[in-house]
């Protein structure tokens, strides 16, 4: 039976990694290539690094960045932040990543999940949707979680599977970094949805959480950071935890 | 040295990185005259059943890689690299495969597709690729279409998602699996230092 994957997620600002809450107030954690390393050891069944600064800096930074990180690890490797293009798709692809995760790009340019299906595979694209709630429902926001588009989640979420995503990466604005828990109602909305897996991400503040995003919110996938990056849990206690909880965990 | 196809579908830097950090020279072919000297061949597994023949067929690989497996030189298909094996695929209905086995390719009819993330491989019997890995390994899975499961003499092992499939193949020295190795971290890693043993 396949196992639910655990993803710690290394947010980038400069080539460090950082984090924050509610998309702003960063804090420096450390050298990327290291942490990578560290949790592949411990389990994590893949790894994200996506930059938080580049929708609006240059990026060769990241590409050597990404390269330098996919050099040292052998489980999948995604990528997001400022991916705009076919171009930054091919960069960050061929400087070692699996996946490219798309948000603001995609939004802007619908058509580039299709060429980047068409030209990389479905499995590449991986659809990463900011949403915050607005009264009964949620909206994409774009450049960091900075501007409300008025774009429906749930009706993004259809068309996105429709031109070609291979997963969607379920970000919640509202719960990024409070450690409240996940948005299981937003969570588990989408993935009923579509036919294609989702990570749950955002607001993991304690090992319920992730089993809830998974058993009530019906994830694919949980994304970690916070719970991970302060050595509060391990990844390996996380997976027992789990465990005995019934979930089937690497 | 060990030739790893270039049929121009995508990145070939997992599995060039991951025999690099084995110790293990590479050499990527693109076409027939990048063959001399290689003694190992692996198919990996990017892009489409039809970009994948369409590519071999282009850069004048396809007669030469079949001809490669059925004179029993040492094989690795990996994902992509094992359904081409097959004759046809739902992916691309077309077009007709290596044909090395007979049958098709399925697409998935799961709840989720693609079929992404670790599962376990279930073994029939002990298979040489898989010396000194642990029973029931979870490996990386990443794909929408499928070899439906059947008992043959080379089916290896089987793996479940809704329903079983074929994810390890042996013959002699040809072996093709489902899986992703390059992207199973330590248990992948140790499965192409197996394969090279072997062969």
């Amino acid at each position: 039976m396949l196992a639910t994957r655990i993803i710690p997620c290394l947010d980038i600002a400069d080539a460090r990694v950082v984090k924050g809450v509610r998309f702003q107030m960063l804090q420096s954690l450390g050298d990327p290539i290291e942490r990578a390393q560290f949790y592949e050891e411990q389990g994590a069944d893949e790894i994200m690094l996506l930059d938080v600064n580049a929708s609006y800096k240059n990026r060769d930074l990241m590409f050597e960045l990404i390269s330098r990180v996919a050099k040292r690890i052998f489980i999948p490797l995604c990528v997001g932040g400022g991916i705009r293009d076919i171009e930054d798709m091919r960069m960050a692809l061929m400087s070692g990543a699996d996946k490219v995760a798309i948000c603001t790009g995609a939004i802007m340019n619908p058509g580039l999940i299709t060429e980047g299906a068409k030209r990389f595979g479905s499995q590449c694209i991986v659809l990463s949707i900011d949403a915050k709630r607005y009264k009964d429902t949620w909206h994409c926001y774009t450049y960091g979680g900075r501007r409300d588009t008025g774009l429906d989640v749930l009706e993004w979420a259809r068309l996105s599977e429709e031109l070609g995503a291979g997963e969607i990466l379920l970000n919640s604005i509202d719960r990024d970094g409070t450690g409240e828990g996940y948005d299981l109602e937003l969570t588990k909305m989408v993935s009923e949805e579509v036919s294609i897996p989702i990570i749950a991400s955002g607001g993991a503040g304690n090992l319920e959480h992730l089993y809830d995003a998974i058993i009530r919110g019906r994830a694919d996938a949980v994304l970690l950071a916070s719970l991970v990056h302060y050595d509060e849990y391990q990844i390996g206690e996380i997976k027992d935890y789990l465990r005995t909880r019934g979930i089937r965990v690497r | 040295m060990i030739g790893i196809v270039d049929y121009g579908a995508g990145n070939l830097y997992s599995i060039v990185k991951a025999f690099d950090h084995l110790g293990f020279s590479t050499r990527v072919i693109k076409s027939v005259d990048d063959v001399l000297e290689i003694e190992r061949v692996v198919m990996p597994g990017v892009g489409a059943f039809s970009s994948a023949i369409d590519g071999l067929k282009s850069k004048g690989l396809f007669s030469w890689l079949r001809n490669w497996i059925e004179t029993g030189k040492p094989f690795l298909g990996i994902c992509l690299g094992m359904q081409v094996l097959f004759e046809t695929s739902d992916e691309a209905k077309n077009i007709k495969g290596l044909g090395i086995f007979p049958g098709r390719v399925r697409r998935l009819n799961a709840k989720k597709v693609p079929h992404i993330g670790w599962n376990q491989v279930l073994l029939n019997s002990a298979c040489g690729l898989f010396k000194g890995i642990p029973s029931r390994p979870y490996f990386y899975f990443l794909h929408s279409y499928y070899v439906p499961y059947q008992e043959s003499d080379y089916v290896q092992a089987r793996t479940v998602y809704e329903v079983p499939f074929v994810s390890v193949l042996a013959r002699g020295n040809l072996y093709a699996v489902q899986f992703h190795p390059e992207k199973s971290g330590g248990l992948g890693l140790r499965m192409l230092d197996n394969w090279v043993r072997l062969c």
